[in-house]
């Protein structure tokens, strides 16, 4: 290389030094176009001050304005695809320097044509590093242009959608093609302090540089974009620096939602509180340790305020029958007999269970029988004078949260079988809600391997009279009957 | 009761979406908004690359307008706030609501194109019409050309999902939990054959699609972008070895483009049977990172679980490639003027781009240190992993506080990390 730069030595007179003007900030040709014609004539780097628009040239005030004349046998300039489209961008740069340390760049690329892969060097790399500022300036402005509708005065012309943007370079022109791909069907402007364009639907054309005040002040749109901004946010997951990190501030003051910033994280903390606060009043969870004794569930159920339920003046009922028992018998809830008792299934849907288990030949102290809710709910009514408590029934959720014990009882005992009387029992070990009539009668397997028979609450056949009655009362010792017959083929 | 406005319904059904991982925009077809059928353009555009047009302060970018067509559902599945038993505020979009909204933000420039997805009302079929629909009309009535991503229910015919993917750039079934059993538990309306079927039905319609378009060259697009899905993290007890397992097994199955990781975390209204505690998001982030590993650093699932503790998880202190690195310890130092590119992908601290100009700068002069350290964010990282001509790290990969040496000092940013 150095021999190369001696050899320049020949054509040009050391003490020459030449000025060049470039007629626009962004203008890659014309740098091209000059800067050719200076390697040809084997002019230094540093005898060449380059001036954009606006920029000073008095460094080299006494530089030859005029171009040197490129000699007949110049060797063809050697620029790889690489430099170019690396040039083409690091030349949007608003850095005055750029234009010298491409030019020293291709100066030095004469001599290594492959200088551009030793990433390692000082120059290539300050090179990339100002093509990288440009495209993500310019992937910003693709991204925080914000348009604003105007109705247009002009006759026929209709809507215009206008924008105010602050390019950190000289991107505008560049990036013309993007909007006007993306928004061929529209009539729209972008306003910026280096310059504007406007786009008609069919012709682009360029208009000098805007204020901000030249722009629309708002869009009766950007309320709806800043309530869905508010509503995507999660404030279970704040995370300031990663949003900084993408969207810095110098961004934000043209952009609508940007103004809501400090609310959203100000107040993220409440929000997250109240999210988890309204989750945790009916929280418990896998991570959270079941009691692995019955005894240790009876005394924990008494305690149990995880729903309203458990609030009210009542007393839990824990399962009873043997910790072995291959069939688990499931309630609904504890009734005001059975509250009172505090034992499950004393009250009169209780003895007429009795009546049909005897029936079907099956013993009910050979079994565990619970309910899918451990409280007694209820409204106090005044009857006839006296206070009463009306059985009320217990909401999806409460059945949910109360599914925590009937699965820590299932856990210990293992029946082989399970009989769930009524939807709210059903819901209790399934999870979700099933009509009675459709599950009847076919078992449904359950994840430990036992089985989920659904019948009717024998309450219900309380509350049937004439032939309904018979035909449920039917139905209900069916159901009973096949329970058995399983019974008889799982316990072996 | 009254009337819900739009910007109300805006609130609540933007709010039910923000459970949702994808906000992906890219990799879908090149189209624009020039000429066209009716010779005055489209609107719209996707060039390869899609754009984040503003972040929450989540840190998660929004790219496009995420919401849900209705917040109403039959199913009563326990991780999701929009679940049957849950008292939320409900609301519900029309169709031509949806796509009034998409055009008037498209047309601003606040978004990319739609990301729609919907409670099941009256019944899947039912749903998948009135997402199908929406669609329809940003397709074909305003020949729009931005991104749509339509979230498909897999209780829904294979036909009515077919016609989603003719219309949307992406298409995603969620798998919802990495395991089947923690779906037999907390999804007891889903069935995870058949989301897997549904899963092979979009596979199979890909394929066939671009079958066809290498024949004649005006066969219909189907869902250029692809598919993906999501799963739910820390509601269940799966580790993260079987959720990278299972991850893996659909990337392979199911040609899907990508698997979103969404960290559980706490929901107004939750179901009883759910955690008390939300996983931390850094978990999240390192499940992700593992993505990452296996799709860019030729990374095998084996060797993400092999960087899991004993528990099954990866650690939360340290990045899986560090860790891996840590109990590999004999595959290194690595050479950086000599190694080959896959094993200069597994130092920690070079990223493919570094491992790029690494491979491209050595064929010009022997590296230095120095020299790597202008190619990298961090030297300090990747030093004990590598010789240079000047440097050989005698001791330390074999320190045995290495691990504290590198793991970062978080106690200042957990603030804000978890």
């Amino acid at each position: 290389m150095i021999a190369k730069q001696n050899m320049g030595l020949q054509h040009v007179k050391l003490s020459s030094y030449y000025v060049v003007h470039l007629p626009e900030a962004d203008d890659f040709d014309f740098w091209r176009e000059r800067a050719r014609v200076l390697v040809q004539c084997e002019v230094p780097p540093d005898r060449i001050a380059w001036v954009e628009p606006g920029g000073s040239g008095d460094l080299f005030a006494h530089g030859d304005r005029n171009m040197p004349v490129t000699p007949a046998d110049a060797r063809p300039v050697r620029a790889n695809r690489r430099f170019v489209s690396l040039a083409r961008n690091a030349i949007l740069h608003s850095d005055p320097e750029r234009f010298a340390l491409l030019y020293r760049l291709l100066w030095r690329l004469q001599a290594n044509p492959r200088m551009m892969e030793d990433k390692a060097d000082t120059d290539v790399r300050r090179v990339e590093d100002l093509a990288k500022n440009v495209r993500r300036d310019s992937h910003k402005m693709h991204a925080f242009v914000r348009f604003r509708l105007v109705e247009s005065e002009d006759e026929g012309l209709g809507e215009h959608y206008v924008a105010w943007f602050e390019p950190e370079h000289h991107i505008l022109r560049a990036n013309a093609g993007f909007f006007m791909r993306r928004f061929s069907n529209m009539r729209w402007s972008i306003l910026t302090p280096r310059g504007s364009l406007h786009w008609d639907g069919s012709s682009m054309s360029e208009g000098p540089p805007a204020q901000r005040s030249d722009a629309p002040g708002g869009d009766p749109m950007e309320d709806l974009w800043r309530s869905y901004y508010a509503a995507i946010f999660n404030p279970a997951r704040l995370k300031v620096g990663a949003m900084l990190k993408e969207m810095p501030k110098k961004y934000w003051k043209n952009m609508p939602e940007a103004a809501l910033i400090p609310e959203l994280i100000a107040g993220a903390q409440n929000r997250e509180a109240a999210m988890v606060a309204k989750g945790k009043s009916v929280f418990s969870g896998e991570f959270e340790k079941r009691p692995d004794t019955l005894e240790a569930i009876d005394k924990a159920i008494h305690a149990c305020r995880k729903c309203p339920i458990g609030a009210l003046d009542n007393h839990a009922v824990m399962g009873e029958g043997p910790r072995d028992a291959a069939l688990m018998i499931v309630g609904e809830q504890p009734g005001d007999h059975e509250d009172q008792a505090g034992r499950p299934f004393v009250g009169p849907a209780g003895k007429l269970l009795d009546q049909h288990l005897d029936r079907a030949g099956i013993d009910r102290r050979s079994a565990y029988v619970t309910n899918a809710v451990k409280h007694f709910k209820y409204v106090p009514k005044i009857v006839r004078g006296g206070k009463r408590r009306l059985h009320q029934n217990p909401q999806a959720k409460e059945i949910d949260t109360c599914r925590w014990w009937i699965e820590a009882e299932r856990a210990i005992v293992q029946p082989k079988l399970v009989l769930a009387m009524g939807a709210s029992a059903a819901r209790g070990l399934l999870g979700r809600t099933v009509s009675i009539s459709k599950v009847r009668g076919v078992p449904i397997p359950l994840e430990d391997g036992s089985e989920l028979w659904v019948t009717a609450h024998p309450s219900y056949l309380l509350r049937l009279d004439g032939p309904a009655r018979e035909e449920q009362a039917r139905l209900f010792d069916a159901d009973l009957a096949a329970v058995k017959a399983r019974l008889g083929e799982v316990a072996g | 009761m009254a009337a819900q406005s739009i910007l109300q319904k805006l609130e609540i059904l933007a709010d039910a979406a923000k459970y949702d991982a994808s906000c992906a925009s890219s990799g879908t077809a090149k189209r624009n908004s020039m000429g066209g059928p009716n010779g005055r353009g489209g609107i719209g555009s996707t060039e390869g690359m899609g754009i984040c047009h503003a972040y929450a302060p989540d840190g998660r970018c929004i790219s496009l307008l995420k919401i849900l067509l209705t917040n109403h559902c039959v199913f009563d599945c326990h991780y999701c706030v929009n679940r049957k038993s849950s008292n939320v505020a409900r609301a519900r979009f029309t169709p031509q609501e949806v796509v009034d909204l998409t055009l008037a933000f498209y047309r601003r420039n606040y978004i990319e194109g739609l990301f729609l997805s919907s409670g099941i009302v009256k019944s899947s079929n039912h749903t998948m019409e009135q997402l199908v629909e929406v669609a329809r009309i940003l397709r074909e009535e305003h020949d729009f050309r931005g991104y749509i991503h339509l979230k498909t229910i897999p209780e829904a015919d294979a036909e009515m999902v077919h016609q989603a993917g003719l219309y949307a750039d992406r298409v995603s079934i969620n798998v919802e939990l990495p395991t089947d059993s923690g779906l037999t538990r907390l999804a007891p309306d889903k069935n995870a054959a058949q989301i897997e079927g549904a899963m092979g039905k979009v596979k199979a319609d890909l394929v066939e699609a671009k079958d066809a378009r290498k024949r004649f060259r005006h066969a219909p697009r189907f869902a250029p972008a692809g598919q993906s899905t999501q799963m739910i993290v820390g509601a269940d007890a799966a580790t993260d070895s079987d959720i990278v397992g299972k991850a893996s097994r659909l990337y392979d199955s199911f040609g899907l483009r990508r698997v979103y990781y969404s960290a559980f975390s706490p929901i107004p209204d939750a179901s009883a049977v759910l955690p008390l505690k939300r996983p931390p998001l850094i978990r999240e982030h390192r499940l992700y990172q593992s993505d990452w590993l296996m799709r860019f650093y030729g990374y095998k699932p084996a060797d993400v679980m092999q960087a899991t503790e004993p528990d099954g998880n990866l650690p939360l202190d340290i990045d899986p490639k560090l860790a891996w690195a840590l109990k590999f310890r004999g595959a290194f130092p690595v050479d950086v003027n000599r190694a080959s590119k896959e094993q200069l992908l597994r130092v920690p601290g070079l990223g493919v781009k570094a491992v790029g100009k690494i491979l491209a700068s050595r064929r010009h002069r022997a590296l230095r240190l120095d020299d790597v350290a202008r190619l990298t964010l961090s030297i300090t990282k990747v030093r004990p992993f590598i010789c240079t001509v000047d440097w050989r790290p005698v001791l330390l990969t074999d320190r045995a506080d290495l691990r504290s040496l590198l793991a970062p000092k978080t106690e200042q940013l957990e603030l804000f990390a978890a």
